[in-house]
């Protein structure tokens, strides 16, 4: 049985094309890109064409690209390094309550040094308002720090508005754009951004190496010192391979992205349209329009995320939950609860991101097994039709979630 | 991660429903944290004739729910209270740590169901 898989959001497989231009990178140019020799030459040079067509990626100088070791690398060294390099500016961090972990924690862990954060709420489409951000604002905030896209429901924030909020009162901006790359064009000056982090596996590039825009005259300290490798603003060997087959990645996604951005869309349309047909209580979570066009996030109301996730296994389907059950730590999602919606709604969510392999057939073969898993789910649900008996006293100790 | 009796169980799961004027309801979780079980017995001359179950919860709840069910089919009461959380754990090759809690629920629905039917004879 070929699987079918509906977790983009998660990673991406790398890409034909990508792995090609990587592979020469392992043995035949292998040399120390900091060498003078002709091997580290021929290395240097890999890495700076990759260094391009990021920035081109970007909209960008190529100096003010520095490679990591990822997304969540990228977010803490933004984060780290500016709060740093302006600590005796102020010690204001302002940011949301639906980010990434990566960043989320980070800023948890600057209050423990010290700093003062403010996480912006969102409504019930998991939307911020630029109102709130403006009077979070004060003479002490020397970072703001929004995602571009949510991984979980997808929803896109104005980032170029922020930005301009940003700009204005002098503020570096920040923005965790992993999920968008490769889903929506980026060009750093039209968002008004002064540090912006993307990653490559999530653009059908390989794991464990990412990007960190850096504005030219952006004030940020290193966090990982050592040899002065991308300009002293990372140290360490380069994952030459990695980083060359990001730079591929990045220049597949410009050539590909438009047509592919709307193909996307349509399936996730058809999905959503046939599962909301043939099922009830199907809830969107995530703004109906400002959303990325490979992401459907759906409580099915009444069931548990992950016995759908394990259903949707046995009959190939790769998708994720935001359910306390099926996250390891027993908590629901952050960003659905955050969103407003109750336990046991956050509980029966599904995201189902799409992808480069997707077809219209994949499509239909899920809207034909969902109505049954569900159906046989809620049949034996206890909250599903009439069957909670009220005069029955229910112990809540048990629960742990 | 799930052993394969917990797959079993959680595929083809064994007494799905709920008994009519039951003798005893045990009712445990809450809605709130999102894990709900509903256990329904039928006790003849002190023994479980019959039980059924319904519950909303992950694979490790609805595996371990359909496995007390079996366990306790035909038992006496006395049988019946001494089995634990462990017990429905063990019968199904274990569970994975995360998920130990959700055994609870099964055994403390038993128990409950029992203290029910005995509250109300
Ligand atoms: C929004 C967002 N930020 C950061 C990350 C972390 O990226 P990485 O896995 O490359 O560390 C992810 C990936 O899950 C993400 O979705
Ligand atoms: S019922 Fe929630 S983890 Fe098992």
């Amino acid at each position: 049985m070929k699987g079918i898989y509906m977790d983009h959001n998660a990673t991406t497989p790398v890409h034909p094309e990508v792995i090609e231009v990587m592979l020469p990178f392992f043995s035949e140019h292998f040399g120390n890109p900091s060498s003078i020799h002709w091997a580290g030459r021929e290395v240097k040079k890999g890495i700076e064409t990759a260094r391009e067509s990021v920035a081109s990626f970007l909209k960008c100088d190529p100096k003010e690209i520095v490679f990591t070791a990822g997304g969540s690398e990228s977010d803490n060294l933004a984060i780290k390094g500016v709060c740093d390099a302006l600590k005796d500016k102020g010690n204001h961090i302002i940011t949301t309550s639906v980010e990434h972990p990566a960043v989320l924690h980070t800023c948890e862990y600057m209050e423990k040094q010290g700093f003062q954060v403010t996480y912006l709420p969102v409504d019930m489409d998991g939307m911020i308002r630029l109102e709130d951000l403006k009077n979070a604002v004060t003479d002490k905030t020397i970072l703001i720090t929004i995602m571009f896209a949510n991984n979980e429901t997808g929803t896109i924030f104005p980032i170029s508005e922020i930005g301009k909020i940003a700009k204005e009162r002098k503020i570096t901006f920040h923005t965790d754009a992993v999920q968008a790359a490769g889903k929506i064009p980026l060009d750093v000056n039209a968002l008004n951004v002064d540090l912006l982090t993307i990653s490559a596996h999530k653009l059908y590039g390989p794991k464990g190496v990412g990007v960190l825009y850096v504005r030219k005259g952006a004030k940020m300290k290193p966090m990982i010192h050592g040899g002065g490798q991308e300009r002293n603003r990372r140290a360490g060997t380069e994952n030459v391979t990695g980083i060359v087959g990001m730079g591929k990645a990045c220049e597949i996604a410009m050539r590909d992205m438009d047509a592919e951005s709307e193909r996307l869309l349509n399936l996730r349309e058809r999905l959503h349209k046939g599962l909301t047909r043939k099922i009830e209580h199907v809830k969107l979570n995530g703004h109906p329009s400002m959303r990325l066009n490979n992401t459907l996030n759906v409580s099915f109301e009444y069931v548990e995320g992950e016995s759908l996730l394990l259903n949707l296994d046995m009959d190939g389907v790769a998708a994720s939950s935001g359910s306390a059950c099926s996250s390891g730590s027993l908590e629901p999602s952050h960003v659905l609860t955050a969103m407003g919606l109750p336990h046991e709604v956050a509980h029966g969510s599904v995201r189902f991101s799409f992808g480069s392999s997707n077809t219209e057939a994949d499509i239909d073969k899920i809207i034909e097994i969902m109505p049954p898993v569900v159906a046989r789910l809620r049949a034996m649900s206890p909250l599903y039709g009439k069957s909670l008996n009220p005069s029955v006293e229910r112990t809540t100790a048990v629960c742990q979630h | 991660m799930y052993s394969e009796k917990v797959m079993n169980h959680f595929k083809n799961p064994r007494n799905v429903g709920e008994i009519e004027n039951a003798d005893g309801v045990g009712e445990v979780g809450n809605a709130a944290c999102g894990d709900i079980m509903k256990l329904t017995i039928k006790v003849e001359d002190n023994k479980i004739a019959d039980v059924q179950f319904k519950t909303f919860g992950c694979g490790a709840a609805i595996a371990t729910s359909s496995m007390v069910t079996e366990l306790v089919k035909g038992k006496s009461l006395d049988e019946a209270e001494n089995i634990s959380n462990a017990t429905v754990a063990e019968a199904l090759d274990g569970l994975p740590p995360v998920k130990m809690h959700c055994s609870n629920l099964a055994a403390d629905a038993l128990h409950a169901a029992i203290e029910n039917y005995k509250k109300k004879k």
